[in-house]
């Protein structure tokens, strides 16, 4: 079997479009929405999110056969909390400014649904390398989400993206001024209606 | 006293789990559609939150803090497996005793109960509680004895409840309303939220 045959790349893109975690499946909600605020923060959840579902599709479909189907779920819930441990430990040495933005929504990777939806449904039933890549594609399914929702927050908020500043200063001199509501939690679940909202205009199928 | 009642008045209004910090979103937005059930899963949530909060605390001061367990040693990085493997126990103990002693409540939760195990709203309850400890005690937000936990615990719960109802009840009127296409069910949801948040964002500057 070839490594990117027809079947794995339907794993690996569906949850980009079609099928995507954040828009279509409403999993993993929670931090998707309380992380968005500026650009950075989101770009390095959705990256340990992605990294977390991967490696523990991927473990969870290698000792998928010697799991007791009792205790599956706590088995799965203490892979999990290992890979998050690991992740947030990660970060706390080598990018502590972004650890301490996202505080406890780190910790909260552990109960995101998006995990343990894809756990259940695909790894415990599928072999290691396609379950991989499903991991993958709905950790960037959920990454893009997030990345379209910060970079809107940031912009429209403060003005800047990645910390830079975008909006030139002649527009605040002309009487532009930032949205200060866009860095609310409240604007970031209105933007999300927003993006399910175009999404669903354009696959009609969905609706 | 005066601090344990700001508390818990703080938790369900300014510090909401939902409109706040966007805990236990998940169940909140599929369990949403009538009011019964959303009342019913809020109460179980109350009530699993009530258990789990205190029990982490003491788990946190007791054991996994700086010099508890032993001199000069920090367990707290295994406070995610230890809190996420006591909110598992607890749920299926809980589960067990209500099965036992009211079965009828038992029947009306269904399926609810179980899935609390990995609603965030717990989890994240107990990682705030884990951040508030270290918080000097001046702050209103500072959590200090193992009944300011429970406050906490109770006016998060109640927080939840009573936004899982307000939006059930929205909800159920909405089924009427003429919502564009490509917005009905899931975009307009959101939006509503939304709006909600907004509304609750009135509470920020509440200072008891």
């Amino acid at each position: 079997m070839s490594l990117l045959s027809k079947a794995n790349k339907e794993a690996l893109t569906s949850p980009l479009n079609l099928n995507n975690p954040v828009v279509v499946q409403v999993l993993g909600i929670c931090s998707a929405l309380a992380v968005t605020a500026q650009l950075e923060p989101a770009i390095v959840m959705g990256l340990s999110v992605t990294i977390i579902t991967a490696f523990s599709n991927l473990i969870i479909s290698l000792i998928r056969k010697s799991i007791p189907n009792r205790i599956r779920i706590i088995v799965q819930l203490v892979v999990v909390a290992a890979l998050v441990t690991i992740v947030s430990q990660v970060l706390k040495a080598f990018a502590y400014d972004v650890s301490v933005q996202l505080s406890v929504y780190v910790g909260l990777i552990i109960t995101n649904c998006i995990l343990m939806g894809r756990l259940e449904a695909f790894a415990m039933m599928n072999k290691p390398w396609p379950s991989f890549l499903d991991g993958i594609g709905n950790g960037i399914g959920y990454a893009i989400i997030l990345v379209i929702v910060g970079f809107f927050r940031e912009l429209l908020g403060a003005g800047t993206l990645l910390g830079f500043q975008v909006v030139p200063d002649w527009c605040y001199e002309h009487g532009y001024v930032n949205n200060g509501m866009m860095t609310m939690p409240a604007m970031s679940l209105i933007l999300v209606g927003c993006v399910i909202w175009v999404h669903r205009a354009y696959n009609k199928d969905l609706q | 006293m005066e601090h344990i009642i700001s508390l818990f008045v703080r938790s369900i209004f300014v510090d909401n789990m939902i409109f706040a910090f966007f805990l236990g979103m998940c169940s909140y937005l599929a369990v949403s559609k009538t009011v019964k059930t959303a009342l019913g899963l809020g109460v179980a949530v109350t009530f699993v939150l009530l258990i789990t909060v205190p029990v982490d605390y003491l788990l946190q001061v007791y054991v996994l803090g700086p010099n508890c367990l032993v001199e000069g040693v920090d367990l707290s990085f295994l406070s995610f497996i230890l809190f996420i493997a006591v909110i598992a126990a607890i749920v299926q103990l809980v589960e067990m005793i209500v099965e036992r002693f009211s079965p009828s409540l038992y029947a009306a939760l269904g399926i609810f109960l179980p899935l609390i195990a990995v609603n965030c709203a717990i989890m994240g309850a107990s990682l705030f509680m884990q951040q508030r400890i270290t918080m000097p005690d001046t702050n209103s937000q500072a959590i200090t004895g193992i009944w300011d936990a429970v406050a906490y615990a109770l006016g998060s719960g109640i927080g939840w409840l009573l936004a899982i109802t307000c939006l059930a009840a929205i909800r159920e009127k909405m089924a009427y309303t003429d919502v564009p296409k490509p917005l009905q069910g899931l975009g307009i949801t959101f939006i509503t939220v939304g709006l909600m948040a907004m509304a609750f964002m009135c509470f920020s500057g509440l200072n008891l």
